[in-house]
């Protein structure tokens, strides 16, 4: 049970691989993606994406500065503006 | 022979030393130039390449939402235009620098190949220059329609930051009413040979085509339009960024062209400069070995 995850901005792909559980900054509240969640398109505010690996293990952040976060058959991807690391 | 005419002759045997040595010095330039632009070009290429998922995955997402939102009442007007055809701005990207071929003159000649056809048809254009190179022949060309000049000679290579203020100006100008059709111009790279100045509509943002009809039930947060009104921008942006990276390429790929060719005539100007040099210098010797022949024979 793997959720295709991928992150990009402008310039480079940031991630491209498969987790666990992704919680999305979303502009109306935080919601986390799981394997087979509900088609989803939502803009995202200035804020961490937590990424978790494996379930139960510590989340990995990510700041993302504005974007959008779809939710579709083949996994979740979040077009950030900028991504700060 | 007299002094003088001898005097003559070294000297111009000393003259084209000196120019075979300026053309030498010129072909280490241009060498050195072809040679760095061979390096920024395969940056530039690798710069397009990691742009591409981005651009991609948008476009996608642009398309399914439009395909959902056009035709509807209160469409953003990015998308749906302001319902006139009167007004045109011509988005002309420029590089800074030249020594890169007919780059700059191909994207300007296309420009205004496109303002006088506009004009003919009664319309009122003007321009919004990016880089400095256009700004001359187009400032000649129509004094009185440079709309804005977007500078770019601070920051060595335009970025995601600069597409992101050109969309700015862009917006600000149409909100207030300042044109109703933009039009892009950029050179767009194909090979290192061929760069293909490239015409491209940017507002009101055409539709994108396969768009796929809306399969799946999908849950947007906020609406249909919000989103759309938020990804619009971003969309502008990805295109004009797009545009900047494939100039880029481009004015690289040119600049290498015409750098290969210079040291390649460089080379050949040299040759013939030497040929002469030595065939002067033998004659000079030639003449010489004459006089003293005919001095001793006169004893």
């Amino acid at each position: 049970m793997a959720l295709h995850f991928e992150l990009v901005t402008p310039t480079r792909l940031v991630r491209s691989e498969d987790v666990h559980m992704v919680v999305v900054p979303g502009t109306e509240g935080e919601f986390g993606v799981l394997e087979g969640h509900a088609p989803v398109m939502s803009t995202v505010r200035d804020g961490t994406v937590q990424v978790y690996r494996t379930e139960g293990a510590a989340p990995e952040t990510i700041e993302v500065r504005g974007g959008f976060a779809e939710v579709s058959a083949t996994g979740l991807t979040i077009l950030a503006e900028r991504v700060e690391d | 022979m007299t002094k003088e005419e001898s005097n003559e002759r070294v000297a111009s045997l000393k003259e084209l030393k000196g120019r075979i040595n300026s053309v030498k010095s010129t072909q280490k330039i241009t060498k050195a130039k072809q040679m760095v632009a061979a390096a920024k070009l395969r940056k530039a290429q690798a710069a397009a390449e990691a742009a591409r998922p981005y651009a991609e995955r948008l476009s996608a997402v642009m398309a399914s939402l439009a395909s959902k939102v056009i035709g509807r009442d209160g469409a953003p007007k990015l998308l749906a235009g302001t319902g006139k055809d009167q007004k045109h701005l011509l988005v002309v990207a420029n590089s800074d620098k030249g020594l890169a071929g007919a780059f700059n003159s191909n994207i300007v000649r296309a420009a205004l190949a496109r303002a006088s056809e506009l004009k003919a048809q009664g319309k009122s254009v003007e321009f919004y220059l990016v880089g400095r190179k256009g700004r001359a022949p187009i400032r000649r060309a129509y004094p009185d329609n440079i709309a804005q000049m977007f500078d770019t000679t601070e920051v060595r290579e335009p970025g995601y930051a600069e597409a992101e203020r050109i969309v700015e100006d862009l917006t600000a100008m149409y909100e207030a009413g300042r044109f109703d059709v933009a039009h892009l111009f950029f050179s767009t790279f194909k090979s290192a040979l061929a760069q293909v100045p490239t015409e491209q509509q940017i507002i009101p943002v055409p539709a994108v085509e396969g768009a796929e009809a809306s399969h799946a039930a999908v849950e947007y947060e906020p609406d249909e339009e919000e989103i759309l009104a938020e990804l619009l921008p971003r969309y502008l942006k990805t295109q004009i960024f797009g545009a900047l990276l494939e100039n880029q390429a481009s004015e690289q790929g040119a600049s290498m062209t015409a750098m290969d060719n210079a040291t390649r005539n460089a080379g050949e100007l040299i040759q013939k400069l030497t040929i002469q040099y030595n065939r002067s210098r033998q004659a000079a010797i030639t003449t010489e070995l004459i006089e003293i022949i005919a001095g001793a024979e006169a004893l």
